[in-house]
């Protein structure tokens, strides 16, 4: 496979991964406006703060009001990682690497371009927003699905697989790091309601409050959260569930090509660390020490897959 | 006011009754309800922007990408029509080979006076690097899309040999794919013959001309402009098809005298490059020195048989609208055969009596730049008004060599389904002719493009033409 087609594969998939990603985050700070006006703000700041993307926005805008977060992040084109542009990008990474693509993989994004292009046209309503937000995570299961049904399980697939669990595990770990202080067991007072809001945005955010009410009934304390989203492996969006299949992609690629990786060992060390760390271990460090630790490794991961093989020069 | 006395319809004769290949089809057609078939056509227009089968327009906001309308309406060819136009396509196509491997060695054609040495030593599609270089099997063109056009029963006219980058093959097999999703009952009906083959075909072509320093099997890759040139759909359709990659220059470097490509496990040799980049932007330190397209130093390695290069760099001498007058003497000279095909008369403004002629009778006739295409910077005299026809004066006597000028094609009609029912329109046909040492392979059918505006006779898909499927018929 041509290093440029890995490339174009990971970061369809990484971009692909940020659109429903940055959907979801929208959700969550919409249901906070709606059920807490008076936290709407603060709340709106922070989503723009965990999409990474706070700079960009206070360049256009002086004030974090609902429409203009809303607009930023789902149509402004000047935004890299808002839905439009992120979906824009995924699209032209799937038509560069057209060969590698099934055509119900391509065909599926394509037409999630061509619906969400049509749908963004115009700023989104707030009586249009629910409806347009899952219109995003359908389009979203769409393409995930035809590439589980389609594609053969070689080097094609683990490049895009990888590109969906780098890009998921750092937006899991900003979401955590951005509302950390809610977590602390310290500062936050058990029980009182306006952290169980900010809880359930975090669980919401990531599309967690069935799971993990399956695993903890109604039990909703800062230290489980934390545990769900860091430590459980079962959680398809938890650190730990995305660095284990890194680790399957990456040792997958390693067989196949039959030679060691500098990110196959990175990828291993990151594993054993979060398979040895107990959530008490995370908030002894400090758990927002630990996540920024967690960022940057992440981050050099995907700087050293892209130099291991070869996405570049 | 009636067209149908002037021009040649291909469906109807003139009483009305269908020509014998159109006879199954009309006898369907009368049985189909017009409202179904408009409903057909526009679930094929959603068909092709969901396969992503457009053309991106150069110059305009947005990168916009459009779609080349598809017509529903078959245009068809008997099978003994395309047996005659294979024979004169497999003549030319000889003759063009047999003639750029002279142009480039010996000359002999220039030293028998048939052609002035000024018009190869003075075009820029001349390229003196390819003297003396004798590509691999002796193929230049592997791929030739000539263009037809048709005025009466047995009268076609060659308008255009297009040797360096055909494109629009793509659109001869998706719609055919898409007929056949819409009509399938239409296809077990009529007997027509398969072009799905086609990439199979190309592949096969291409391998056969591997360089002389392959090991294995040829190793064969597309190369790219990107994804924003106009043509990107097929490139990447074509290279899908063939399981071959799809390469840009900066894929590519100069390794060990190969042209190799950067994969996730390291650089691979190539064997055959299906370039889609135009010869000046192929290799930058022979030629433009800006391309960011090509690959610096693949001509040394093309030179010391190290890639095989499809089309080989400089045939465009052969399609040049200048040279295309002279094709019936380079037919005669090489084959010693009369050409089968017609050529359509030409003159060459840059002869001042043939100027003087255009210039007289300018209303009347079509006048091309020389290395123009897609319809651009050319007039249609009788289509152009007044102002038009001064603006244009103008230009043609500032730089007369700069243009030909043919009589106007009464081309034939295949009708459309327009909104009051079929209605005919002009039409022109792009069969892809593959040229491999042991073999000159033409797919039965092409790319049948058709002026969608009534009484228009410009087919261009970038000046509102369309396309239709194209069908041969078999036994």
């Amino acid at each position: 496979m041509l290093g440029k087609t890995a490339g174009g594969l990971f970061w369809m998939f990484r971009y692909l991964e940020r659109s429903e990603n940055t959907a979801r985050l929208i959700e969550a700070g919409f249901r906070i406006a709606l059920t807490r006006p008076d936290a709407a703000k603060d709340e709106w700041a922070s989503v723009v703060e965990t999409a990474g993307v706070r700079t960009a926005f206070l360049e256009r805008h002086d004030d974090f009001d609902g429409a203009s977060v809303i607009d930023f992040l789902l149509r402004d084109k000047a935004n890299s990682s808002s839905v439009l542009s992120a979906i824009e990008t995924a699209r032209n990474n799937a038509r560069l690497v057209r060969t590698a693509l099934t055509r119900e993989v391509w065909e599926a994004v394509n037409e999630s371009w061509m619906v969400l292009k049509e749908a963004l046209r115009r700023p989104v309503r707030e009586a249009d927003l629910p409806g347009i937000l899952g219109l995003i995570r359908r389009q979203s299961a769409l393409v995930r699905g035809a590439l589980h049904g389609t594609m053969l399980r070689n080097d094609i697939f683990d490049f895009a697989r990888i590109g969906t669990f780098l890009e998921r595990a750092d937006n899991t770990a900003r979401i955590l790091d951005v509302k950390y202080y809610v977590l602390l067991p310290s500062i936050s007072q058990i029980g009182s309601s306006l952290d169980n809001v900010q809880w359930e945005t975090i669980l919401r955010s990531v599309a967690g409050q069935r799971s993990y009410r399956w695993l903890n009934g109604t039990d909703i304390t800062p230290r489980g959260i934390a545990e769900f989203l860091v430590l459980d492996g079962r959680m398809p969006r938890s650190l730990a569930f995305c660095v284990s299949k890194l680790s399957g992609n990456l040792s997958y690629l390693k067989k196949q090509y039959g030679h060691d990786y500098a990110c196959v060992e990175l990828v291993e060390k990151l594993g054993a660390e979060l398979s040895e760390t107990s959530i008490e271990g995370v908030f002894e460090t400090g758990l927002h020490e630990f996540l920024t630790d967690f960022l940057r490794d992440n981050a050099a991961l995907g700087a050293q897959i892209e130099q291991d093989f070869r996405f570049y020069g | 006011m009636d067209d149908s006395a002037r021009f040649f319809d291909e469906l109807r004769k003139h009483d009305g009754t269908p020509r014998r290949p159109y006879e199954e089809f009309c006898g369907w057609f009368s049985n189909e309800d017009i409202k179904r078939l408009k409903t057909k056509s526009r679930e094929a227009e959603t068909f092709f922007r969901r396969t992503g089968i457009t053309f991106n327009v150069y110059g305009q906001a947005e990168a916009d990408e459009r779609l080349i309308p598809f017509d529903i309406v078959p245009r068809i060819i008997s099978e003994r029509e395309w047996a005659r136009l294979t024979k004169g396509i497999e003549q030319r196509v000889r003759a063009i080979n047999a003639f750029l491997y002279d142009i480039y060695h010996r000359q002999e054609i220039l030293r028998a006076g048939r052609i002035p040495q000024e018009l190869i030593s003075e075009n820029d599609a001349f390229l003196p690097q390819m003297i003396g270089v004798a590509p691999p099997g002796n193929v230049y063109t592997h791929i030739v899309g000539v263009d037809l056009v048709r005025t009466g029963e047995d009268e076609f006219f060659v308008l255009e040999d297009n040797a360096r980058t055909p494109s629009g093959v793509s659109y001869m097999l998706e719609n055919r794919e898409t007929m056949l999703q819409m009509f399938p009952e239409l296809f077990s009906k009529i007997k027509v013959q398969e072009v799905s083959n086609y990439p199979t075909r190309l592949r096969r072509s291409l391998s056969a001309c591997p360089p002389s320093k392959t090991e294995g099997a040829p190793v064969v890759a597309v190369l790219t402009p990107g994804i924003h040139n106009s043509a990107y759909f097929e490139h990447s359709f074509l290279a899908d098809h063939m399981g071959a990659e799809l390469v840009e220059g900066h894929d590519l470097r100069v390794i060990d005298g190969r042209i190799a490509m950067r994969t996730t496990r390291g650089y691979r040799p190539i064997d055959v490059l299906y370039r889609r980049v135009d010869d000046d932007y192929l290799d930058p330190l022979t030629f433009n020195p800006d391309s960011l397209l090509g690959v610096p130093g693949i001509m040394d390695v093309y030179r010391s048989g190290g890639i095989t290069i499809a089309n080989a760099p400089g045939t465009g001498i052969a399609d040049d609208k200048a040279i295309y007058s002279y094709m019936p003497d380079i037919i005669e000279f090489y084959t010693g055969e009369k050409a089968i095909l017609q050529n359509v008369p030409t003159w060459r403004c840059g002869d001042p009596d043939s100027l003087a002629y255009v210039l007289d009778n300018l209303d009347e006739l079509v006048v091309k730049e020389v290395h123009g295409s897609g319809g651009y910077g050319m007039l249609v005299g009788p289509a152009a008004s007044k102002r038009e026809l001064a603006k244009f004066r103008a230009k043609l006597m500032a730089k007369p060599s700069n243009y030909i000028a043919q009589p106007t094609l009464a081309l034939s009609t295949v009708p459309i389904l327009a909104k009051e029912g079929l209605s005919p329109r002009h039409v022109d046909l792009r069969p892809f002719v593959l040229v491999s040492p042991d073999k000159i392979d033409i797919t039965p059918g092409g790319l049948t493009r058709v002026a969608l505006k009534k009484g228009s006779l410009v087919v261009n898909s970038s000046q509102g033409g369309g396309t239709k499927d194209t069908w041969v018929l078999g036994e």
